[in-house]
């Protein structure tokens, strides 16, 4: 089994050393990428071939060596840990991840060679962090990827980094997720501090013996949280996630839609054994994930880019799992996890594929799509109406499963804003799909339909969508009470037809107004967002959460601006003054070293009479 | 002539020659100050020899006149070469290393 979680590791690995290695194979472009699909093919057959060995015998398993001996602690410890949660994730990581790799061949058929081996080596480099954080079996590990996945982020986010924005873009995204990073490492500090283990399974038993608890658990796993807010992008740390659409769109299909922004969320699973015993954070946690549920979903409801409706989209769905993890229900947020990594990507690269054919981000500048675009109209239509969360759709049951769960474990405020969430989620994809597809207005450019190389992933993770939610609902349970710490988690017994006839109300409701706005025109939603007036500025302003930032990043400099005068001026001024001072004394002394030889003899003399005269004073006394 | 008049002989020696050499502008006037304290200190190992009859002070003393014959020849060579290099015999004319 380890053998197959070697493989799985190795495959990306080998891809990304060979490409970072051999220069003159990265500037062939094309056979870069291939050597790059064929890495990440092994890892998808090694995820496939773990998954099956797994299951024959279904309980979490460690393999781990020292890594860090001393004397007088125990030893740390680095290794592998497989158990459903790492399974279920790492699968869909690589078929993600292939699928992308896939598609990026056809999207970034324009590059130049030696970029799209340089963009390939980033790709595997990233599918080997993300896989070996699932894997990771202590939190410090999890940490050491984390950062790797960031990297890779910030680097793909800037794949285009002569383009201003991009790198703005990217740089923003490090320092916003660096930021929840900080609270991150000082978690694991305060952890180890108090439980001198570091590993998951070391952490989960300290915890349940007690020997891990009070202050320094509730610190400690804050300080999770905080590295996960930043990671999922949840408020106030979510203003990086709609910046990072700047990057090539299966980046963001891969990295800011399916698998790393899922990080955030897949460590508070995780890490739920840990949680539960903190209600304080549970319950921010819920209220955090339903905040960034309702803001994201309101933001997506006026933008104008498609990659960025599906981005503030991406943002509400981060938080409607956190909101589940608060809510002490991680499965849910974990099945949801899964669903919209495949209806979130492919909605991406179908997003993708209208970029491609058009050129243009924006909506209103596309239009009547459905006849020279047909295939990606229709993978559009399945991944939007999973999103939706339509019955017999992969969202449906996800969200099902999160609005029920949340409900049942007694949180009917936070199942009102999630339900909200889903009415609004609704309505901004019929608005997106309308637009694009429907419309009235014709696009400016000439459409023409993506080739296989686009399409063929889009209908792998269409599949997904369509059926995802249906058939995987009891695998995913079946493999996650099988995971470390996560078998009391998993809930019994049915929750009757409310739930789910009010997610079907939400959905439909949200569907109905959005062809009535944009479809029919019944209604003119410009005069409602006019009669909205503030809310539709805070809207359009997002919510003055990114005015915030700025204001406070720019303070932040200012203040470095200050130290740093204090440094230039004051602390330097006293070393400065200290020479100063010591070369004018030392001009007045100058005067003495006249080189005249008469003159020295004059000093040896007088030398001289003074320790005669000082001997004479030591005989007389 | 007592010991201890020697002794007050050779200090006044020494020290007009101390004055000569810090006061004369010419360099032979300094070597000349010079041998007078070389001498002056000769004379004072003779007056402790004479003292405690012992013959090492005689003995200093002509090691002493041998050195000063030495040091005379190479200061005078010395003070040649300056006078034809630098063109000077003033001691303070010679402050080169003064920078």
């Amino acid at each position: 089994m380890f053998t197959w979680a070697c493989i799985l590791l190795g495959g990306p690995l080998a891809a990304f050393a060979v490409l970072a290695a051999a220069a003159p194979l990265r500037r062939t472009g094309r056979p870069a990428a291939l050597l790059s699909i064929a890495g990440m093919g092994t890892a998808c057959v090694a995820a496939v071939g773990l998954a099956v060995t797994w299951s024959a015998r279904p309980e979490p398993a460690v393999a781990d060596v020292v890594w860090a001996a001393t004397s007088r602690m125990p030893a740390i410890r680095f290794g592998l840990l497989v158990d459903g949660l790492a399974v279920c994730m790492a699968l869909v990581v690589s078929l993600v991840a292939l699928l992308v790799q896939v598609y990026s061949l056809g999207y970034l058929h324009d590059e130049p060679k030696p970029s799209l081996g340089r963009y390939y080596a980033w790709q595997s480099l990233f599918a080997f962090s993300m896989l070996g954080l699932v894997l990771a079996s202590s939190v410090l590990q999890t940490y050491v990827f984390w950062e790797l996945v960031g990297l890779c982020s910030f680097l793909l986010i800037g794949f285009w980094y002569r383009r201003k924005e991009a790198a703005r873009a990217a740089l923003k995204a490090f320092w916003t997720t660096r930021l929840g990073d900080v609270g991150f490492a000082l978690g694991i500090v305060v952890l180890w501090g108090s439980a001198r283990t570091l590993s998951w399974d070391g952490l989960f038993s300290a915890a349940a013996g007690g020997r891990l608890g009070g202050m320094a658990l509730g610190l400690g796993v804050t300080g999770l949280f905080l590295g996960a807010m930043g990671k999922s992008a949840q408020f106030p740390l979510h203003i990086w996630l709609p910046d990072a659409m700047e990057g090539p769109t299966p980046v963001s299909a891969l990295i800011h839609a399916a698998t790393m922004v899922a990080a955030g969320v897949f460590l508070m699973v995780r890490s739920a054994p840990l949680l539960v015993r903190v209600p304080d954070l549970s319950a921010a946690v819920l209220a955090i994930g339903c905040l960034t549920a309702v803001l994201g979903a309101s933001m997506a409801l006026t933008e104008r880019d498609v990659k960025r409706i599906l981005a503030f989209s991406t943002v509400s769905q981060l938080g409607m799992m956190m909101a589940a993890v608060g809510a002490g229900a991680p499965l849910a947020a974990f099945f949801h996890l899964v669903t919209h990594a495949a209806f979130k990507a492919l909605l991406f690269l179908a997003a993708g594929s209208l970029i491609h054919a058009l050129g243009t981000n924006d909506i209103f500048a596309m239009g009547r799509l459905w006849r020279p675009m047909r295939v990606t109209a229709v993978y559009f239509l399945l991944g939007g109406l999973a999103l939706a969360g339509v019955f017999p759709f992969a969202g449906f049951f996800s969200k099902d499963a999160v609005l029920a769960e949340v409900l049942h474990r007694g949180h009917p405020v936070a199942f009102a804003v999630l339900l909200a969430t889903a009415a609004l989620t609704a309505f901004y994809m019929t608005r997106a799909f309308v637009v694009v597809f429907l419309g009235t207005k014709k696009a400016e450019a000439h459409a023409h339909e993506s080739g296989a190389l686009l399409l063929a992933p889009m209908g792998v993770l269409a599949l997904g969508a369509v059926v995802g939610g249906a058939l995987l609902e009891g695998p995913i349970a079946r493999a996650l009470s099988g995971s470390l710490g996560l078998a009391p988690f998993s809930e019994g017994g049915e929750h009757g037809l409310i739930v789910p006839l009010l997610a079907t109300a939400a959905a439909l409701g949200g569907i109905l107004v959005g062809w009535l706005g944009y479809g029919s025109r019944a209604f003119d939603p410009g005069r409602v967002a006019a009669a909205a007036g503030p809310l539709t500025r805070a809207i359009t302003r997002r919510f003055y959460v990114d005015d915030v930032a700025v204001a406070a990043y720019r303070g932040w400099l200012a203040l470095a601006a200050a130290v740093g005068w204090v440094d230039r001026y004051v602390v330097d001024g006293v070393v400065n003054g200290a020479t100063v001072a010591g070369e004018a004394m030392a001009q007045r002394l100058r005067v003495l070293q006249n080189g005249k030889i008469q003159d020295a003899l004059y000093a040896v003399g007088l030398g001289f009479l003074l320790l005669v005269l000082l001997a004479l004073r030591g005989l007389r006394g | 002539m007592t010991p201890s008049r020697l002794l007050v002989l050779s200090f006044l020696l020494f020290s007009i020659g101390f004055y000569g050499v810090l006061a004369r502008r010419h360099l032979v006037g300094l070597l000349l100050s010079l041998e007078l304290m070389f001498n002056a200190g000769n004379l004072a190992a003779v007056a402790a020899a004479w003292s405690y009859g012992r013959a090492s002070g005689f003995l200093l003393a002509l090691f002493g006149i041998a050195v000063t014959v030495a040091e005379v020849a190479l200061g005078l060579a010395l003070f040649l070469l300056a006078d034809r290099v630098r063109r000077t015999t003033t001691p303070d004319d010679l402050s080169l290393l003064r920078r």
